[in-house]
């Protein structure tokens, strides 16, 4: 935050510096006190409570599985929206961006009555195949979908964008179709834009607590993610849940660091 | 893909902003000159396949507009190069060829071959982020000779390049045309350019075709006061009779000029510079060009004129830019001829 004193534009205005610093504070000091606060020999306690270990696990498989199929169907919309001009073009990217502002307990229910036992498509799914949704890891997977996708759709088409429409003209010039176009120009230059949103979709995700408990309950092995695990240990026991967020911290730190250095480094 | 002989008839027409016709003769390098905003890189762009426009362009019966761009088989070299960033100078090249399904082992021999005969294939490996403006434009170029096109396109090649550079990339270019069988449109603002590398010249202005001949007929006879800029000429145009004359043949004064000159106007410099051994003023004609009592007519279209005045007439009349001036032209220094009908 210490502004270069040889800036050959001038002093940085107080009237920036202070409200910044004011921000990264409201954001480091309350994860400063987690830490602080913490017992060193709670986490450890947790770390080896095979409660965490599945919760942890599960989180970050069902992340993984949602960041993928957000990546399988995101990344053609976010296409269609950046480079097609269709009818409705717009209504469709408004709608991508509910799930952004709804509630996710609101996700939640609205999961429940499309995809639930007796849903709209539900029902239906049950008769021809026996499974449901809900309480079923793959009911986790899709409520992260659910809250996650928008993310990825408008971080990419943001990349889409500003990869450059020109390219996609140079390539139809030397003979190639939209097809080759898109796997050989479009999305190695979008890259960065693509793996910004996947790195977005797979936080979201991490962290989804509302959607996932209201559409799955609370299962543990089956259901149970970290958010709703340290949920469930805060109503019995402030210190198991205090241990077991900061092992979410470091897990979603160390994560992201490392998917930073390998994805997101520019060039 | 020899030069056979035939024509290369174009209708083409983008709404508001192009409406032309022409025919050439195929295997021609044509250059395409004009003013900004003349619809040069529009009718590039049409032909590509990248402007929507009406019309036809046929090659031996074979319509292009009507074809989507992927199957026209026609090489663009855009204006700012558009190589793709992320793969080397080889793979551009090689992107056409194996966009049409040569495989890849092929495809890659084939583009180091373009790359050689460019003269960069000691590059092959880099990336357009690594080359320099010279080097990435014959990689451009490589790239568009790879696919065998029909018609070659090429959107100002030479700007933005160092003098130096532009000049040995002409005179390769004028080599590597000579042996490419297909058309060449060369979308230019050199003078040099359109008399050093073409067959043809199409003078655009406002979207239309202005004139249309041999570089040479064009460079004598201009129609267009972009044209005569060009090739450094004035010309005054009267109705259906064009008057031309060397910047060097006019006068310049700061009193109205009195004797044998016949053709006079009053005007303000808008800006002097260096020009060989003389200096170039650019005059605004605010009124208009006023032509002597002795006609009493009016001409249409001029704005300006180009005159060369010694370097120390410069300064004995201090002219910098906001004098004004008188300029006059004798009538022996001009060379009249008529626009020919249909067109202008």
């Amino acid at each position: 935050m210490t502004a270069r004193t040889a800036d050959p534009l001038g002093r940085v205005p107080v009237a920036l510096v202070v409200p910044a610093a004011l921000a990264v504070a409201l954001l480091l000091v309350p994860l400063a006190a987690m830490v602080a606060a913490a017992d060193p020999a709670a986490i450890l306690d947790a770390l080896r409570s095979p409660a965490l270990q599945d919760a942890l696990w599960l989180s970050v498989l069902t992340s993984t599985l949602a960041m993928l199929v957000c990546l399988a169907l995101g990344l053609p919309l976010a296409w269609l929206l950046a480079r097609v001009a269709f009818r409705g073009c717009r209504l469709v990217r408004a709608l991508v961006t509910v799930p952004m502002v709804l509630p996710p307990v609101v996700a939640g229910i609205a999961l429940r009555e499309a995809f639930g036992r007796g849903g709209l498509l539900g029902a239906p799914l049950l008769g021809a195949t026996g499974f449901a949704f809900p309480y079923t890891t793959w009911g986790v997977v899709l409520a992260h979908v659910f809250v996650s996708l928008p993310f990825v759709v408008i971080s990419i088409e943001g990349g889409l964008r500003s990869a450059g429409q020109e390219y996609d003209a140079a390539a139809a010039t030397l003979g190639a179709s939209r097809w080759t176009t898109f796997r050989r120009v479009t999305v190695p230059l979008a890259l960065p834009g693509i793996a910004a949103g996947m790195v977005l979709g797979w936080a979201r995700s991490l962290g989804e607590f509302g959607a996932t408990i209201t559409f799955n309950g609370n299962y543990p092995g089956t259901t149970q993610t970290m958010p709703t695990l340290i949920y469930v240990a805060r109503q019995a026991d402030g210190d198991t849940a205090l241990a077991l967020s900061l092992v979410m911290l470091a897990v979603s730190i160390g994560i992201l660091v490392a998917l930073r250095d390998r994805w997101l480094v520019p060039g | 893909m020899s030069g056979t002989p035939g024509e290369l008839a174009v209708r083409v027409a983008v709404p508001g902003r192009l409406d032309l016709a022409f025919d050439v003769p195929r295997g021609a390098v044509i250059a395409v000159v004009g003013p900004n905003g003349a619809g040069k890189s529009t009718l590039v762009q049409a032909l590509a396949g990248l402007q929507p426009a009406t019309g036809s362009a046929l090659i031996d019966g074979t319509d292009l507009l009507a074809l989507p761009p992927q199957r026209r088989r026609v090489g663009l070299v855009f204006q700012d190069r558009r190589l793709f960033p992320h793969l080397s100078a080889r793979e551009n090249v090689a992107f056409g060829p194996r966009s049409r399904g040569v495989p890849r082992a092929e495809a890659r021999a084939a583009a180091q071959d373009w790359l050689d005969r460019l003269g960069v294939g000691d590059l092959a490996e880099r990336r357009p982020g690594e080359l320099s403006g010279g080097q990435a434009q014959r990689v451009a170029i490589a790239r568009a000779l790879a696919c065998e096109p029909e018609l070659l396109l090429l959107d100002e090649p030479f700007v933005g390049l160092d003098v130096g550079v532009a000049a040995a990339l002409r005179i390769e270019l004028a080599q590597h045309l000579a042996d490419f069988g297909g058309t060449t449109f060369l979308v230019t603002h050199d003078a040099l350019d359109a008399l050093t590398l073409a067959d043809h010249v199409l003078v655009l202005d406002h979207g239309r075709l202005e004139q249309a001949g041999p570089p040479a007929e064009v460079a004598a006879r201009p129609l267009t006061e972009h044209a005569a800029r060009m090739v450094g000429l004035n010309v005054i145009r009267e109705r259906t009779r064009i008057r031309a004359f060397p910047p060097s043949a006019v006068s310049v004064s700061l009193h109205q000029p009195e004797g044998s000159a016949r053709h006079r106007w009053q005007g303000v410099v808008r800006s002097a510079a260096p020009h060989g051994d003389a200096i170039r003023l650019r005059i605004d004609l605010p009124g208009g060009p006023q032509t002597g009592p002795q006609t009493g007519r009016p001409a249409v279209g001029e704005r300006s004129l180009i005159a060369d005045v010694t370097p120390s007439a410069t300064r004995d009349l201090a002219l910098s830019p906001g004098r004004p001036v008188w300029a006059a032209v004798k009538e022996t220094a001009i060379t009249s001829y008529d626009v020919p009908a249909g067109a202008g």
